[in-house]
């Protein structure tokens, strides 16, 4: 596995770049960070667009720039996504397609599995300008396969579609790792995608690294601030679908050996899922609540708790079992009330469940559990 | 009436709008490409110089340059020396001369038109591991054709038209600085007429055909961006 090291600095108008950090590429590492934190500029200082940055760049062992060296983009083979797609609009998809290919290495990806995998076969005789937004994209992504890079760099390839487009072409995306073999660098601002989409985050704040690790484990560390923001902070935890309730039109689910339910019944039985609980969804109980509309009771313990000394809020980790956590945010009034302490036992009332449509393990296919999008729990 | 015609200006002029539009063309695309990119303060001095033409009165232009040009400069004694032949009242010279003159013409249209195609066709094209020089044949070139079209149209049209500088470098030598512009000139001159009458008409029509094929251009090829 190829690890991408970079040590770089790049004076911006509001802030300076600097970012030094080990990319292991597995999967789908997500860049995240809010509208003009530097994310998209790391990846142009990656493809070796911004020749002004400073510092070190090397793909396993490759340097391809420090004190002496810059190696051009065209050498370095790395694919690149654009947000605005950049299909050459002087040739149809088909041209734009065999332009990558005639400039990749021998042995790369084939043609008819890109076409394939991406649905590309009744848009080869159309041209750019004819393409809708979503399709526009997913020309662009197989064109940058078959020029078989080493490393595909994504910059917010949804930010320019509609909420159903983007929703259609998550599951392309989720794919491409497996199936080509190629690791993807995704930089967006969306939490949302970041969930369906990433193995791993790296998270920036205005040029500088925030915080980097494993998805589920780096949005529910208590010790920064939520890389996501206040609103959507929350923890993601793994679910098994146990079976469905026809009559109230329900999935019941498994998480940690108890159990949860969420609305719709469209996921298979047995199948896998990544759920997202937003911690301001999610509230705690010394004693099992009776009579209440909420129907996901979870019993937990609490791992952690982080006050917020100028605000009147705290958040809470509370562990569910089987390795897994849930985040949730009180006021510092209900944690004194309630006498919480890192081991007390509680019970987790969780409000609403956002569900990653995407099945882990990655060999399932996407496309499966294709339940409605964010079907959220009521109470 | 057209028998009486001596055809030879007509050719000589073909000739050399022919050769100095080739030539600007080649010499032109990597000026325009540098303006177009460049970061360097130095870009609105070079635009300065480049526009030079469209302002100065062509006997200015033609002064400077039969000085620059005559045997007895640098420019044009090593031009005798290699080729045993002056640069000044011959058609070398007016090629060179031609090509100055109409520097903003070949210019400025192809500058727009990199300037619109920008540099993102190019990062993409480097993305997909083309080199520069491939991306400016197979990407940029394509994209900024208009800016070709109408840069060729112009060049060629104004090196046609020109009468100044020719005449002050060029003087009226038969078959070999005598084009049409002069040979209206000396027609009227000597007060003929009807020559004079069919080379203007000639050119009139010309001048036309070519403005309507520029703007014919302008709207049949929109410059196409990624």
């Amino acid at each position: 596995m190829a690890t991408l090291e970079i040590d770089i600095r790049l004076g911006l108008p509001d802030f300076t770049l600097e970012v030094a950090h080990s990319f292991a590429l597995k999967g789908i590492t997500a860049l995240f960070g809010p509208s003009g934190c530097g994310k998209s500029t790391l990846l142009r200082v990656i493809a070796g667009f911004e020749r002004g940055a400073s510092g070190r760049v090397a793909l396993g062992g490759e340097v391809w720039q420090d004190r002496r060296r810059f190696v051009l983009p065209h050498r370095r083979g790395v694919g690149y996504v654009f947000q605005d797609t950049r299909l050459f609009a002087h040739l149809d998809v088909a041209g734009n397609l065999r332009y990558a290919e005639r400039r990749a290495p021998l042995g790369g990806i084939a043609r008819s599995d890109v076409i394939e995998a991406l649905d590309l076969g009744p848009l080869l005789r159309r041209r750019p300008v004819r393409l809708s937004g979503g399709e526009r994209q997913r020309v662009a992504i197989g064109r940058t396969l078959l020029s078989h890079p080493r490393l595909l760099l994504m910059d917010e390839p949804l930010a320019a579609l509609d909420g159903h487009r983007k929703h259609d072409l998550m599951p392309y995306i989720a794919r491409l790792p497996g199936a080509f073999g190629v690791p993807i660098l995704y930089v967006t601002h969306s939490i949302d995608e970041v969930t369906r989409l990433a193995d791993d985050i790296v998270a920036l704040s205005e040029g500088r690294l925030l915080a980097a690790g494993e998805v589920a484990a780096t949005l529910e560390r208590l010790d920064l601030p939520p890389v996501s923001g206040r609103f959507e902070a929350g923890s993601l935890i793994q679910a098994r679908v146990k079976g469905v309730d026809r009559k109230f039109m329900l999935t019941l689910l498994d998480v940690a050996g108890q159990e949860m339910v969420m609305p719709g019944m469209a996921v298979p039985e047995g199948a896998d899922l990544r759920l997202r609980v937003r911690a301001r969804d999610v509230s705690l109980a010394r004693r099992r609540p009776e009579e209440i509309s909420i129907r996901n009771i979870l019993a937990g313990r609490v791992a952690e708790i982080a006050s917020e000394p100028t605000t009147a809020f705290a958040e809470v980790l509370v562990d569910i079992g089987g390795g897994q956590h849930l985040r949730a945010r009180l006021t510092r009034a209900s944690v004194s009330d309630l006498d919480l302490a890192p081991g007390a036992e509680v019970f987790v009332l969780v409000k609403s469940v956002a569900f990653d449509r995407r099945a882990l393990p990655r060999e399932a296919d996407p496309g499966q559990a294709g339940a409605p999008h964010g079907a959220r729990q009521g109470d | 009436m057209i028998a009486a015609l001596d055809l030879a200006p007509i050719w000589l002029t073909l000739r050399l709008a022919a050769t100095s539009t080739l030539l600007l063309m080649l010499l032109g695309t990597p000026l325009a490409w540098w303006l177009a990119h460049t970061p360097s303060r130095m870009k609105s001095l070079v635009e300065a110089v480049t526009a030079l033409p469209l302002v100065l009165p062509p006997t200015v232009l033609g002064f400077y340059l039969l000085i620059l040009l005559s045997p007895d400069s640098t420019i044009g004694g090593a031009w005798v020396s290699l080729t045993g032949d002056n640069l000044t009242f011959s058609f070398s010279g007016l090629v060179i001369a031609t090509m100055i003159y109409s520097l903003p013409f070949a210019v400025q249209p192809l500058q727009a038109a990199f300037e619109a195609v920008g540099r993102a066709p190019l990062e993409a094209a480097a993305s997909l591991r083309a080199p520069p020089r491939d991306a400016f044949l197979t990407v940029a070139s394509p994209l900024a054709l208009r800016g070709y079209l109408t840069a060729l149209v112009l060049s060629f049209a104004h090196a046609i038209g020109e009468f100044g500088v020719v005449l002050m470098v060029g003087g009226n030598i038969p078959g070999r600085t005598k084009v049409i512009s002069i040979a209206i000139y000396e027609h009227v001159e000597t007060l003929e007429y009807t020559q004079a009458h069919a080379l203007s008409a000639l050119l009139l029509v010309f001048s036309f055909v070519v403005l309507a094929l520029v703007y014919t251009i302008n709207r049949r090829f929109p410059v196409a961006a990624g």
